[in-house]
C-alpha cells in the first residue's frame, strides 16, 4: 500500500476516474490501481463530493500487481479444451497405442460427444466475443495459469477415456444417449438464454445494475425460482453430456464446476440482496427452493 | 477456473454471550482431544520399548502395534473437523494434507504391502516422538501452564524428526513399489463400464513426486512459526 501526498485543487463534482487519470499522468507507471477510502474500494464513477472527506482527502492505493484482460482469459482457457479434445477424437499420435493413430471410435455415441463438446465450447468462445458485458476489465495475471491447468486438464482426462478404443458405450444404449443429448442440448439453449437476458440488462458502456427478470423467452422463466440460471443450466448441460458419456471423470468435472458455481452464485445471490431492497423472496441460489 | 467478483468485505457479528459459553465447550473438548491424544500416543511408545527390549529385535514390531496406530492416527481427522469449525485457528488445507499424507500411509500403505521393517520402524519412531511433543504442547497451551522445554520441544525437534519422517516414508513407499506392480492391486483398467481407469503403481509414483513440493512448504510454515514463537520476529507473509 503507497501513500501519496498532493497538493492538487479538484472540483467537488470530479469523479475517482478523473483523479486517477490525473494520478497516472505525473505517474505513468502507475496504470492498473485501486484507490481505497476507510478500507472500502473506490469506483471510477464515484464522485469526490459524495465521499466522507473534507477539505483535504487521503487516498490509499493498492497495486494490483500484474494484470490480464478477462477477454484474453477466457479466450484462453476455451479455446484448449475444444483443441486438445479435437486431438483425442482424430487419435493424434503417443496417446494411444500405435495401431489406433488417426483411427476413429466405432461408437456413434463418441461421434455425438465430440460434437456436443465442441458445440459447447465454439459457444463459449463466441459468446466471449459478442455477448458478455463484463463489469472488470482485468483479473490478476496468475489466474490464467489456474483456470487453464483447470479446464485443459480435465478436458484431456475426459477426452481422453471417451476418444479410447476401448471405450463402452452407456449401458441402456439409445435411450439414455436420446435423453442425454435432450437434456443437453435444453440446457445449451437455456445458458444462452440467460446469458443474451443478461446482456439485455445493462446498455453498452454502462456500469448499471439492475435485477433481472423473466422475459418472453420461455427460457428465462427460471429467473422466478433462481438468482443465477446460467449456472443451473450449465450444470444441467454437463450432466447431460455425463450420462451421454457414461464416463466418470465427466461426472467429476460436473461435481467440481458445480461446487465452484455454487460458490459464486451465493455470492452473487447475497449481493443482489445487499443491493436491492425489493428483492424477490423466491429465488434461490442456484437451484429452485434446494440450495 | 474463472474468478468470480473480487471486491467486497463481509463482516459478521456474533453476539458476545453466544461466543463465551461456544468458547468454554470448544476448550474443554479440546483439552479433553489432546490428553487423550497425548496419552495414546505415549501407550504406542511404551508398547513400542517394551517389545524391543522383550524381543531384542525390531522385526514383527509393527505388526504388533499397526492397530494401536492405526486407531490413533485415525482420529486426528478430526482436528481437520476443528480447523473447519473454527475452534482451531490453522489453515484446514495444511492440517488436511498433513492428516491424510498419514492416513495415506497408515492405511494405503504399511496396511497392504508387506514391509521393508526398518523405514517403517523409522517413521513410526518420528511420529511418535513427534506427536507425543505436539499434543502436550496443545494440552498444557489449553490450561495456561506452559513448560518452556514443551515448548523448546514442539518448536526445535521438528528440525531434524520432519526430514526424517520424510525419508522414512518415502523409503516405505518406494519399497512396495514391485509388490503393488506384480499384485495389480488398487487398480482398474479399462473397458469398464465407468469408462475410467486407475494404476495405483503410477499412483505411488506420483504421491513420491508430490513430496518435492509440499514437503519445503509445510517445513518453512513450521520454520516461520518458529521464529515468531521463539524469538518474537515478525515474518511478513505474502497475502494469498
Amino acid at each position: 500500500v503507497f501513500v501519496f501526498v498532493f497538493d492538487w485543487q479538484v472540483e467537488p463534482n470530479a469523479t475517482i476516474g478523473e483523479i486517477k487519470s490525473m494520478f497516472h499522468k505525473s505517474h505513468v507507471l502507475f496504470d492498473i490501481f485501486k484507490l481505497f477510502i476507510r478500507g472500502k474500494s473506490l469506483k471510477d464513477e464515484d464522485v469526490l463530493q459524495h465521499l466522507p472527506v473534507g477539505t483535504t482527502a487521503t487516498f490509499y492505493f493498492r497495486d494490483l500487481g500484474a494484470q490480464i484482460s478477462w477477454v484474453t482469459v477466457f479466450l484462453t482457457e476455451y479455446a484448449g479444451p475444444l483443441l486438445i479434445y479435437l486431438m483425442f477424437y482424430f487419435r493424434v499420435p503417443f496417446i494411444y497405442v500405435p495401431k489406433y493413430d488417426f483411427t476413429t471410435s466405432k461408437h456413434w455415441v463418441v461421434h455425438l460427444a465430440c460434437m456436443c463438446h465442441s458445440f459447447h465450447y465454439v459457444k463459449r468462445l463466441l459468446e466471449t466475443l459478442f455477448v458478455h458485458r463484463f463489469s472488470h476489465g482485468t483479473m490478476p495475471l496468475r489466474n490464467i495459469f489456474k483456470n487453464c491447468t483447470y479446464y485443459w486438464g480435465f478436458a484431456a482426462w475426459m477426452a481422453y477415456y471417451i476418444n479410447h478404443p476401448l471405450y463402452t458405450p452407456p449401458t441402456y444404449g439409445e435411450q439414455q444417449i436420446r435423453l442425454a443429448l435432450t437434456v443437453f442440448l435444453f440446457c445449451q439453449i437455456g445458458n444462452f438464454s440467460i446469458h443474451i437476458a443478461l446482456r439485455n440488462l445493462r446498455p453498452p458502456g454502462s456500469k448499471t445494475r439492475k435485477i433481472p427478470y423473466p422475459t418472453k423467452n420461455p427460457f428465462t422463466w427460471i429467473f422466478l425460482l433462481v438468482s443465477c440460471p446460467n449456472y443451473t443450466y450449465e450444470l444441467g448441460s454437463w450432466l447431460g453430456f455425463t450420462l451421454m458419456t457414461q464416463c466418470l471423470p465427466v461426472a467429476a468435472f460436473t461435481l467440481v464446476g458445480f461446487i465452484q458455481m455454487t460458490v459464486w452464485a451465493k455470492g452473487k445471490h447475497r449481493s443482489y440482496l445487499k443491493e436491492f431492497r425489493d428483492y424477490p423472496t423466491l429465488r434461490s441460489p442456484i437451484l429452485p427452493f434446494i440450495l | 477456473m474463472a474468478s468470480g467478483e473480487e471486491d467486497g468485505t463481509v463482516e459478521e457479528k456474533e453476539t458476545n454471550n453466544k461466543k463465551r459459553t461456544k468458547g468454554a465447550i470448544a476448550t474443554a473438548w479440546l483439552t479433553f482431544y489432546n490428553i487423550a491424544m497425548t496419552a495414546g500416543w505415549l501407550v504406542l511408545a511404551v508398547a513400542m520399548v517394551r517389545y524391543y527390549l522383550q524381543k531384542g529385535t525390531h522385526k514383527g514390531l509393527y505388526r504388533n502395534i499397526a492397530r494401536t496406530l492405526k486407531f490413533f492416527q485415525t482420529f486426528a481427522l478430526l482436528e481437520v473437523g476443528h480447523c473447519a469449525i473454527g475452534i482451531v485457528r490453522t489453515s484446514v488445507i495444511v492440517t488436511g494434507v498433513q492428516v491424510c499424507s498419514r492416513i495415506f500411509m497408515v492405511w494405503f500403505v504399511t496396511n497392504s504391502i508387506r514391509q521393508n521393517e526398518e523405514s517403517v520402524i523409522l517413521f513410526v519412531v518420528v511420529w511418535t516422538i513427534t506427536e507425543i511433543t505436539r499434543y502436550s504442547f496443545y494440552t498444557f497451551n489449553l490450561l495456561n501452564h506452559l513448560p518452556y522445554f514443551i515448548k523448546w520441544a514442539r518448536y526445535n525437534m521438528f528440525i531434524v524428526m520432519y526430514p526424517l519422517g520424510v525419508i522414512g516414508e518415502l523409503l516405505t513407499i518406494h519399497a512396495s513399489l514391485p509388490y503393488v506392480r506384480r499384485s495389480g492391486m488398487y487398480s482398474l483398467r479399462l473397458p469398464n463400464k465407468y469408462n475410467v481407469s486407475f494404476d495405483y503403481y503410477y499412483f505411488l509414483i506420483i504421491v513420491m513426486l508430490s513430496y518435492i513440493p509440499l514437503f519445503p512448504q509445510l517445513y518453512f510454515h513450521m520454520l516461520r512459526q518458529r521464529r515468531r514463537v521463539l524469538h518474537g520476529e515478525i515474518v511478513v507473509e505474502k497475502d494469498e
